[in-house]
């Protein structure tokens, strides 16, 4: 059993801690007192074989498998249709913290979809409609304030998309709670700096944190919008082919990261690189023409698909 | 755990890409700097009388420009001195008498910023409210047009429709009211307040402009961040704006700067500044007055104050105050592009 991420730290002795595997108080909003709850990435990174095509090698360096936690989000039954299209059929999945759920499938099969629906983005296209259950911490995601929703489930995009600001105004705008009195630079800084070293792109805009965002290179872009995700410190991160726009390398920094934060947060990512799922993924979802086709633990369900789908989609990608 | 054996296999290398040739064959030149220089001579009768018509007009509107800003710096600097700049204007025949255009130095001055004030924000939340909420569709489509009509409506009717509005009793603060209660309708508030009309249309496009090459991705990532809707306006997309909504505003305040249709319904086209009231700044506003665009008009062989000399200076002057707004507008869009804030990359990952 994963520590939830309240004992992070040791617990005080004496403290009234719940006991294993009852589900953390979620964190309601953003606490900028609050513990970094997740690690520092380790400052040395094996980015010697990060373009590795081996699989046995990639699958060498993936760190052991994540710890199933506490199931922080349920789909249950759900269905997304735009218009008269039925996007996403019936999917039901799990999203526990402590491990990476990886979402895979070909192109045009929803998973997008899936994750905005997951986030309440889907509520912005005016032509969706969805039906089902979806929980977040038990409780259903429609009774929560959308804002805050997206606080505690947040998203990271296929196009990194930082804003026209500087770095360090990109990581601070999603610390700033809207309405309430905004806090100082000074006060801001060092957890602006905090989620920029989590995103493991601090030693990259250390000598200057008002460089523009947008002259930043792609991979480091994506880092940025990873960095300024992580700052509002989410229960649930989202994310949608965070490395189809990258090289190799930033790639693997990303992987790195993802998996040095299952600890702390529920991930979800939509990959259509099959090697990635499998060097990230503790779970995998294969979806196909909106219909969940497939879950399981991911050396299952690569090593013996059960369904032909399955096998025919990930024998295309492995041979 | 077993691991599969088999991996995709590489892709074979593709071949290599046939090297540019450039026609012509300059030789010499090192193949970096070859570059495709086709010889109009190749080209169509037609089309080469469309080239060469291109570059006569070009050239046209660039003589034509240095023209007259030659011209006007010749006669301006000729006539222009300081005691002129700084000196108030007399009612005078002779013009050793006549003073300077201190006022109406003043007066455009003022109603350009009066002007401007009323319209940027207006124009703002108008193009903000089109943008990103623009529902019901009908609504923003009215909007739009009318938007459309100010623009297009010649500024002496929107002074004629000014001066009928603002001499209706419940604007009588804005301006003189006689013992009758009549109201005399002129001064630079109202005359501000229908320039406003004018720069209007030009802040609103550029901030139009600005939203819109925004692309969807921004305001989702704000969203996704949870973020509202007001925050997201607030903080990412009009920050990005500021750029263009600078360059409207600049282009805006020119307009009314060179305007004088309206300052000669509305404002008086005095020659001096004439206070009304007795509160200090107050009196000012509620007063009339001139610019310098009713200044060269009125000492020009057309006007009544028949000095051309000091209209040249005067023009000088307005000419200077305009080119330097336009001037600002450039370095405005280049500055945004040194933040990285302009607009055009935004769109470009
Ligand atoms: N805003 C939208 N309006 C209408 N239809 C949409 C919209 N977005 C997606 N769709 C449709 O929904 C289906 C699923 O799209 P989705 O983006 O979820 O696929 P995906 O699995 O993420 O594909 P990819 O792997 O290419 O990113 C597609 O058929 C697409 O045409
Ligand atoms: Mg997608």
């Amino acid at each position: 059993m994963i520590e939830p991420r309240e004992q992070a730290a040791p617990p005080a002795p004496g403290s009234s801690e719940p006991a294993n595997g009852t589900v953390p108080p979620p964190i309601r909003r953003i606490a900028l007192d609050r513990q970094p709850t997740v690690a520092l990435p380790p400052s040395q990174d094996a980015v010697a074989i990060a373009n590795t095509s081996d699989r046995s090698l990639a699958a060498a360096r993936r760190p052991a498998r994540g710890v199933a936690g506490p199931e922080r989000m349920r789909i249950e039954g759900l269905n997304v249709y735009y218009g008269n299209n039925h996007v996403v059929k019936n999917v039901s999945l799990p999203i526990r913290q402590g491990e990476v759920l990886a979402l895979i499938g070909p192109s045009g099969c929803g998973k997008t979809t899936l994750l905005r629906t997951l986030n309440r983005l889907t509520e912005l296209t005016s032509s969706a409609r969805r039906d089902g259950m979806i929980t977040l911490d038990g409780s259903d995601i429609d009774s929560l304030e959308v804002t805050e929703h997206r606080r505690r489930v947040s998203m990271v995009f296929q196009q990194p998309n930082p804003f026209p600001m500087s770095v360090f105004d990109n990581v601070a705008y999603a610390l700033r709670e809207q309405g309430a009195k905004r806090p100082k630079k000074k006060v801001l800084e060092p957890y602006v700096i905090e989620a920029l070293q989590r995103a493991g792109l601090y030693d990259e805009v250390s000598s200057n944190l008002d460089h523009p965002a947008l002259r930043l290179s792609g991979g480091q872009q994506q880092r940025l919008c990873i960095a300024r995700a992580l700052a509002a410190r989410p229960e649930v991160l989202l994310m949608d082919e965070p490395c189809s726009a990258l090289d190799p390398k930033s790639t693997n920094v990303i992987e790195e990261l993802i998996v040095e934060l299952r600890k702390d947060l529920a991930i979800v990512i939509v990959t259509h690189n099959l090697q990635q799922a499998y060097r990230v993924g503790d779970h995998v979802a294969f979806m196909y023409l909106g219909d969940l086709v497939e879950y399981g633990q991911t050396d299952a369900l690569f090593d013996n698909p059960k369904a032909a789908r399955t096998r025919d989609y990930i024998g295309g990608a492995f041979g | 755990m077993s691991v599969p054996t088999r991996m995709p296999a590489p892709m074979p290398p593709l071949p290599p890409l046939p090297l540019p040739r450039s026609p012509g064959g300059r030789k010499g030149k090192s193949p970096k700097k070859k570059q495709v220089n086709e010889s109009i001579s190749t080209w169509r009768l037609t089309d080469r009388i469309g080239y060469v018509m291109m570059w006569a007009a070009g050239l046209m509107l660039c003589a034509i420009g240095i023209g007259i800003l030659v011209y006007m710096a010749f006669k301006g600097v000729q006539y222009l001195r300081p005691s002129l700049i700084f000196s108030s204007p007399t009612a005078e025949i002779d013009q050793s008498k006549s003073g300077g255009f201190f006022d109406p130095l003043i007066g455009t001055v003022l109603i350009t910023l009066i002007g401007i004030i009323i319209a940027t924000p207006i124009a703002i939340f108008a193009a903000t409210w089109i943008v990103e909420y623009g529902r019901p569709t009908w609504l923003a489509r009215l909007i739009d047009s009318g938007i459309e009509i100010i623009a297009g409506t010649p500024d002496i009717v929107i002074a004629l429709f000014g001066l009928v509005l603002f001499q209706q009793g419940i604007f009588g603060w804005m301006s003189f009211t006689a013992t009758g209660g009549a109201v005399f309708g002129r001064s630079f508030l109202t005359a501000g307040a229908m320039m406003s009309l004018i720069a209007l249309p030009m802040v609103f496009a550029a901030t139009r402009e600005g939203l819109q090459s925004i692309p969807a991705h921004v305001r989702e990532a704000s969203y996704a961040l949870g973020k509202t809707k007001a925050a997201t306006i607030r903080r990412v997309l009009l920050p990005s704006v500021k750029a263009n909504i600078s360059t409207g505003a600049a282009l805006g305040m020119g307009r009314i700067a060179g305007d004088t249709a309206i300052i000669v319904v509305l404002l008086g086209a005095s020659l001096t500044l004439d206070p009304e009231g007795d509160v200090p700044g107050l009196n000012l506003l509620k007063g009339t007055g001139g610019t310098l665009t009713s200044y060269v008009y009125n000492n020009s062989p057309a006007g009544e104050g028949n000095a051309p000399q000091k209209a040249y200076a005067a023009a000088f002057v307005l000419l200077l105050i305009v080119l330097a707004l336009n001037f600002a507008v450039d370095r405005i869009a280049r500055s945004g592009a040194k933040t990285g804030l302009e607009t055009s990359r935004l769109g470009a990952r």
